[in-house]
């Protein structure tokens, strides 16, 4: 343990006094090469213009080296490699697309994603609104959104075994130690298995990532609420409208472009959602998901890089309108700078 | 915004109720393990951790002493002792012997168990049993008790856990992989950006929309080529394939675009001015960049920061691929997981580890949240 912990220190100083070294390095050798002082006026104008040419790309480079070898080489392999066989030697052309839409636990995973889908972004949206606004009209509400926003903090593993605490059962009429069915058997109704109930365990799944993204979508929307300007908020009040019709008339439509960021960011994430899933049920009682299927394929039986790939792909698929609609955007924003 | 709803009492009053529901909605899950955390193992699953402050009845089950410590008084055989020996004493409430009816005879009575065979079962655990005939066998009496123990609290599950089940091990892997997988990305992100963001060259727009895109990407992209890539860079150098060196790369790889994203956007919001000064006082844009932007960028650094640390340390997916399971390499997420297979119904176990591992990033969380918002706020066009 200790050699490990002196690795670590070591790659810290290696990693960071490596970077320190590069950076420092190329810009000396760029200047040694191009000199713009001490040399004629024209020569000097002439080598700036080169290292103007030059610097840019020392700078970027070791970012673009590593974002190509980890995000983009296997972006394109991954494509490659999902009309190949389980070894990823042979081709097979659309085979693995095929088998994912005949398969009946593909086509479970994929249901299940387009409720998760359906459900978690537009839960915590509509939560985080309401907290947000409710939040913002107390003295308190600093101390009530810390805490709401604590749960963001939490590892998906840790949060499942919070979860799996509450959803705990024990057989009818014995003590619960998990509080939902403590509740239900103090009203006098039966304790569940709820991750194992059919289709309502997806459910009882998306509270957990509920519980921890609502936090997010407090915060920013609250952020936005604020940028509302105090006159318009005045002048809907002296006009006589009541508190809904300031929510959803006034409100609402002020911070639209916050709603959708916050909506597509979570949707990404949704669509990414594994450990919860892996940890709680592990895919069972037809509460698979993409993710957990793919990481499954992964290493199922040595594993079939086809499978996981042809999984990925779709994955990306879901993911592509919205990088879009990110890059536009931004597009937008940044303008010429 | 308080102009914005009716300013009754009533509906004052209400919104601090509904705020007070969410709050204990948001923070009784987390209650729930932090209590049981600290509780003696055999409460927890006696009572539910909301009655921890309250005294709890368990039924447990022992075994009288054999026959061998018998001793004949007035032509009876008798056994006598107490179940509790010299350990701590319970409150007992009821008794039997058999395991249909634990808590048939009530504590103190004398319970006919046929044959002229009697038992008495004190509320102090002190017990007699008598009989005409002299008692056989080397195994005692199977009895069964009812007893309510009052609260009791201990550190020995973080004990148990941290030393034992290899969880304060594991501690040190997430710290491990995680520091330097904090710190390595910041650096290489910080020049790009400077890049993105003041210095003119050919493809800076792709690039940008190219790691606007990449923000996006799910990571399942990436798994699969990246494993055959490193079983490859293995195999050929004849090292291991899941190194410590491994997982760092793969954390920085991952966490750049965000970062890039993230700090670009702070970067070229910086004013002008001191950079055009700074350059027409004959300064490169190296000694610009790391004598005005490093310094003046330190707040977005530290939010950068903190997020990579949170999704490092919080990371399950690129550690259950990248690294092994060997008690040097598993991560604590990783041994989390783990334990719920293995110590399924320990919720001793389960409460403690899982405590140990959220408590670092409460930590972080708390003590650095104004900068953990504005990453949040700054860079909410990211994927998660």
């Amino acid at each position: 343990m200790a050699a490990q912990i002196f690795s670590a220190i070591f790659v810290i100083i290696v990693g960071v006094g490596g970077c320190v070294a590069y950076f420092w390095g190329a810009n000396k050798l760029v200047d040694l090469i191009f000199p713009s002082r001490g040399v004629a006026g024209a020569a000097a104008i002439d080598n700036l213009r080169r290292q103007g040419l030059v610097r840019p790309w020392l700078f970027v480079g070791p970012a673009m080296i590593i974002l190509t070898i980890y995000l983009i080489y296997p972006v394109v392999e991954t494509l490659r490699l999902s009309f190949l066989d389980r070894g990823g030697i042979n081709f097979v052309g659309l085979a693995n697309y095929e088998w994912a839409f005949g398969d009946r636990e593909f086509r479970n995973s994929i249901l299940n994603n387009i409720i998760w889908l359906a459900v978690v972004p537009a839960a915590c949206t509509f939560l985080g609104l309401i907290i947000a606004v409710l939040t913002d009209k107390i003295w308190w509400g600093t101390i009530a959104k810390s805490l709401i926003f604590l749960p963001l903090a939490i590892s998906f593993v840790g949060a499942s075994v919070i979860w799996k605490f509450i959803y705990e059962y024990r057989g009818e009429g014995q003590t619960q130690i998990g509080i939902l069915n403590a509740i239900i058997q103090h009203f006098g109704g039966q304790p569940q298995v709820w991750i194992s109930l059919p289709f309502w365990n997806n459910f009882f799944l998306m509270i957990i990532l509920i519980w921890i993204q609502t936090g997010f979508a407090m915060v920013i929307l609250s952020s936005a609420l604020r940028g509302i300007p105090e006159e318009t908020l005045e002048a809907a009040v002296i006009d006589g409208a009541n508190p809904f019709q300031i929510f959803w008339k006034i409100m609402v439509p002020q911070i639209w472009g916050t709603i959708a960021v916050v909506w597509t960011t979570i949707t990404i994430l949704v669509l990414k959602v594994f450990d919860i899933v892996l940890t709680m049920t592990n895919g069972q009682w037809n509460s698979q998901v993409l993710a957990n299927l793919m990481f499954d394929w992964m290493f199922r039986g040595g594993g079939d890089f086809g499978r996981g790939a042809t999984i990925a792909i779709i994955i990306m698929i879901a993911v592509i309108p919205i990088m879009v609609w990110n890059i536009r955007q931004a597009n937008k924003e940044t303008g010429g700078h | 915004m308080a102009v914005a709803t009716g300013n009754s009492f009533a509906s004052r009053f209400g919104v601090h109720i509904a705020v007070l529901i969410f709050v204990a909605i948001w923070t009784i899950p987390t209650l729930g393990i932090l209590v049981s955390s600290l509780r003696d193992k055999n409460q927890i699953i006696a009572s539910g951790w909301w009655n921890s402050f309250a005294s709890s009845t368990q039924t447990e089950a022992g075994r009288l002493p054999p026959a061998s410590a018998q001793v004949e008084k007035d032509g009876k055989f008798v056994l006598e002792g107490n179940i509790f020996g010299d350990g701590a004493k319970r409150d007992i409430s009821a008794f039997g012997v058999k395991s249909a009816a634990p808590t048939q005879y009530l504590a103190g009575t004398t319970a006919d168990l046929g044959d002229g065979v009697t038992l008495q079962l004190n509320a102090d655990g002190s017990f007699v049993m008598q009989s005409p005939k002299a008692f056989e066998g080397d195994r005692g009496q199977r009895i069964y008790y009812a007893s309510s123990a009052p609260p009791k609290f201990t550190t020995d599950n973080y004990r148990t856990v941290l030393f034992s089940e290899g969880i304060g091990r594991s501690f040190m892997n997430s710290l491990t992989v995680t520091i330097p997988a904090t710190v390595i990305p910041i650096l290489i992100a910080a020049f790009a950006a400077y890049a993105l963001a003041w210095m003119r060259f050919p493809g800076r727009a792709l690039l940008i929309a190219v790691i606007i895109g990449l923000l996006v990407v799910p990571l399942q992209m990436s798994l699969i080529p990246l494993l055959k890539l490193y079983n490859g860079v293995g195999a050929f150098f004849g090292m291991p394939s899941k190194t410590y060196l491994g997982i760092w790369l793969a954390h920085t790889g991952f966490g750049l675009p965000f970062a890039i994203y993230l700090l670009r956007s702070y970067i070229a919001g910086l004013p002008r001015e001191i950079m055009e000064s700074a350059r027409i006082d004959g300064a490169s844009d190296f000694e610009i960049f790391v004598k005005i932007v490093l310094p003046l960028s330190f707040p977005v650094l530290a939010s950068f920061a903190i997020f990579q640390f949170l999704w490092v340390w919080n990371d399950l997916l690129v550690a259950m691929v990248f690294l092994g399971t060997e008690a040097d390499q598993i991560v604590l997420t990783a041994k989390l997981n783990a334990l719920l297979g293995s110590r399924g119904g320990d919720w001793e176990i389960l409460t403690t580890s899982a405590f140990v591992t959220i408590i670092v990033p409460l930590i972080v969380f708390f003590s650095l949240q104004r900068y953990f918002v504005r990453g949040l706020l700054a860079g909410s066009v990211k994927g998660g």
